[in-house]
């Protein structure tokens, strides 16, 4: 007799207590701080409308761009149909062609994983090419608590390191920093800065060239993230700007790669799709400057070994077979991380990255996060927006994050009422909205009622209003109730005549 | 089984021993993905471009989009390439600094330098001044160069630790599209796409040319 199969019961989200996921306070007193930063605001304006600009202009000259997001969405949602069967295939390919392949249920997975198979060297150093996904788990932190430091080598990644800062972005994670910030965190933080060292951006970059040139060409351990990993070949791949990245997957002997799962495609030709749709819509570009794509171990037609001898691919959950789970918010796991989506938002334009939380921050955070943590974990980032839709139009997946707002904000409420015998206060005020305006007589009553609110109103809008009220009035201004109600303007216009 | 929640998670413990993280993680991703339609993803978009490999329009806009990434681009024919690349390397500030070449480098194509016998170092590729290579294909649209590693391109380490690197690129190797790119590629060798010479946009999203990778890439067409 078999047994039966157990069941694990509730969605295996990303743990508490490891990662940066998490917001710490909900996001409108998170924005509240960055807003009255005003250096930072001025920032944040700067970048993300250059890189707006430059965004337009590239995906402009492309005649076929729609077509290109339709295929996109298509591929990628084909992708998770199948995820398991690719995953599977992926595991084979990597394996067949001499590199190991990790199985990592969630971040505590996954750094133990990486712990001990940078213990297993012998080195207690490793370079790192900007991942998002190890900030997720918090790998540097892990590696630390082993002894172990972690170098990173992305120059947005060194200033954030340097600085003892949070990423604030995605692709850019000090793009709250100024070039005159950057100086002075350079001067502060690199035993090696160059002496005269000036806020200018080229002098900046060649500063950091020569404080990483030794640690790449001694490295024997190097970590990295993933942008696509093909299943059919079990080709990996990283796209990137400086060079930091192909430093790392090619000079050391090992190289370890974290991967969230949902990252796989399923062949080669699915990448025509994304090596379009990913530079144009990130930094802006034709294409980025360097893309490296390697399979398992890699040896030469002399027998010479071209990279690293080692390579590990770790394979991440971490909260997204949950997230998979939800036919909805699913969508959620097509996106390729190309940042397009913050640089067009007006919450994110004004607040920074750093209000929302998570590693992941904007508009594909506000959907992203809450869905790997649980949304009890993240519930007020599901509000962080305006719903305006630009997020939408921007991405290159075409990731209807508007609609996963509000279907998250739906499932947040639905929580809320199944864990408390007490209704909520949208509860009670949907229900006494319901019940005035059932009936006409209420209604008008109520209409007339409203017109106290002009008695608190200041410059045409109403600011602060008491409890329960103020719900409302503690983020958005409320608009000030009319002299006169359509009714009685309707009612001295038309109703003699009727 | 029928009516279970899709999200909660399925695990049959044949032998009572837990489960692996593979096979948990597969598990979770088998019973979250259920009911989930495949459907056949549409490809509208451009397969090809409207210019041949190789045509003149195409090298056009290769040089254009190689000019707007700061690469110097050189025209030359098969007699006049050894000259070319002798001149590109002038131009890059390295004439008498140590060149190197992978070990397929046709003879004829660039001035002597060290053949790459695999046997250096990364420290000592930083002692070269400049690495002359072939490609594998050229992506007009884009400005992208590929290396997949076939003699006469290398290892990988050797286009990337040297300051300069000169690439020889014959028109019959240049197509128009993304598409034609990878379709002429082997994805299992090690392959390196290189769109100008490293740059960053870290610092106020502002283009800077030239950080980790060789901060100088200058490109020969061969027509």
């Amino acid at each position: 007799m078999s047994t039966p199969p157990t069941f694990l019961g509730l969605p295996a989200y990303a743990p508490r207590g490891v990662g940066q996921l998490r917001q710490d306070g909900p996001f409108p007193a998170a924005a509240r701080t960055a807003l009255a930063d005003t250096q930072l605001r001025r920032n944040i304006g700067h970048a993300t409308q250059t890189i707006r600009a430059k965004r337009d202009r590239v995906v402009g000259e492309v005649p076929d761009w729609e077509e290109l997001r339709v295929a996109g969405q298509q591929v990628k949602a084909a992708t998770m149909a199948r995820l398991d069967e690719h995953l599977e295939r992926l595991e084979r390919e990597v394996t067949a062609r001499g590199g190991v392949v990790h199985w990592a249920r969630d971040a505590n997975d996954a750094n133990a994983i990486v712990t001990r198979l940078v213990r297993d060297t012998g080195e207690t150093e490793v370079v790192k090419v900007k991942s998002m996904v190890t900030q997720e788990i918090g790998l540097n932190e892990a590696l630390a608590d082993a002894g172990i430091e972690a170098y990173e080598t992305d120059l947005a990644e060194l200033i954030v390191q340097l600085g003892h800062d949070k990423p604030s972005h995605i692709l850019v994670p000090a793009i709250h920093r100024n070039r005159a910030e950057i100086r002075e965190i350079f001067l502060r933080g690199m035993p090696d800065v160059p002496a005269g060292l000036t806020d200018d951006p080229r002098q900046l970059a060649m500063a950091a060239r020569a404080h990483l040139r030794q640690k790449f060409l001694t490295a024997k351990v190097a970590v990295s993230g993933a942008n696509f990993a093909v299943a059919a070949t079990g080709t990996l791949l990283v796209v990137e700007s400086e060079g930091n990245g192909r430093m790392c997957l090619t000079l050391p002997e090992t190289l370890i790669t974290v991967m969230g799962i949902e990252k796989v495609v399923p062949t080669w030709r699915d990448l025509e799709v994304f090596l379009q749709l990913l530079p144009r819509s990130s930094t802006g570009e034709r294409m980025n400057p360097y893309t490296s794509a390697w399979t398992g171990v890699h040896t030469t037609p002399d027998g010479v070994i071209d990279g690293p001898r080692h390579f590990h691919l770790v394979l991440l959950d971490n909260g997204r077979a949950a997230t998979l789970a939800d036919e909805v918010g699913r969508e959620v796991l097509h996106c390729i991380k190309c940042s397009a989506c913050m640089n067009v938002c007006p919450v994110y334009e004004r607040t920074g990255g750093h209000a929302y939380g998570s590693v992941y921050p904007g508009p594909i955070g506000a959907v992203l996060s809450p869905q790997l943590t649980g949304v009890e974990d993240n519930s007020s980032l599901p509000y962080a927006s305006s719903l305006c839709g630009a997020c939408f139009d921007a991405c290159p997946v075409r990731i209807d994050i508007p609609a996963l707002l509000v279907h998250l904000r739906g499932k947040h409420v639905e929580q809320r009422r199944a864990a408390s015998r007490v209704p909520t206060p949208e509860a009670v005020a949907m229900a006494a909205a319901s019940w005035v305006m059932s009936d006409p007589d209420r209604f008008a009553r109520a209409e007339r009622a409203s017109r106290l609110g002009r008695l608190v109103a200041r410059r045409g809008k109403l600011r602060s209003l008491p409890p329960p009220l103020s719900a409302w009035t503690s983020s958005r201004d409320a608009p000030v109730p009319p002299a006169e109600t359509f009714r009685e303007w309707w009612a001295w216009t038309r109703g003699a005549s009727s | 089984m029928v009516g279970l929640d899709p999200r909660s998670i399925v695990v049959t413990e044949h032998t009572g021993r837990s489960v692996s993280a593979r096979d948990e993680v597969l598990a979770r991703v088998r019973s979250a993905r259920a009911g989930a339609e495949l459907v056949e993803p549409a490809r509208d978009y451009r397969q090809t471009g409207e210019h041949q490999p190789g045509s003149a329009a195409l090298l056009d806009l290769l040089e254009d989009r190689l000019v707007d990434y700061r690469v110097a681009v050189r025209r030359t024919d098969a007699a006049g390439l050894r000259a070319t690349v002798a001149d590109a390397l002038v131009a890059a500030c390295v004439a008498g600094g140590p060149v190197l070449r992978p070990p397929g480098l046709p003879a004829t194509w660039a001035p002597d330098g060290q053949t790459d016998d695999g046997a250096l170092s990364a420290s000592e590729l930083d002692d070269f001044a400049a690495v002359v290579t072939a490609c594998r294909v050229a992506c007009a649209e884009t400005g992208t160069i590929v290396l997949d590693g076939e003699p006469d391109q290398g290892r990988r380490a050797i286009t990337l630790v040297p300051d300069v690197h000169v690439c020889v690129v014959r028109a019959d190797q240049v197509v128009h599209t993304v598409p034609e790119m990878l379709a002429r590629l082997d994805p299992t060798r090690p392959t390196t796409f290189v769109s100008g010479p490293s740059a960053t946009s870290d610092i106020e999203l502002d283009r800077v040319e030239g950080v980790h990778g060789p901060r100088t890439l200058s490109v020969v067409l061969v027509t």
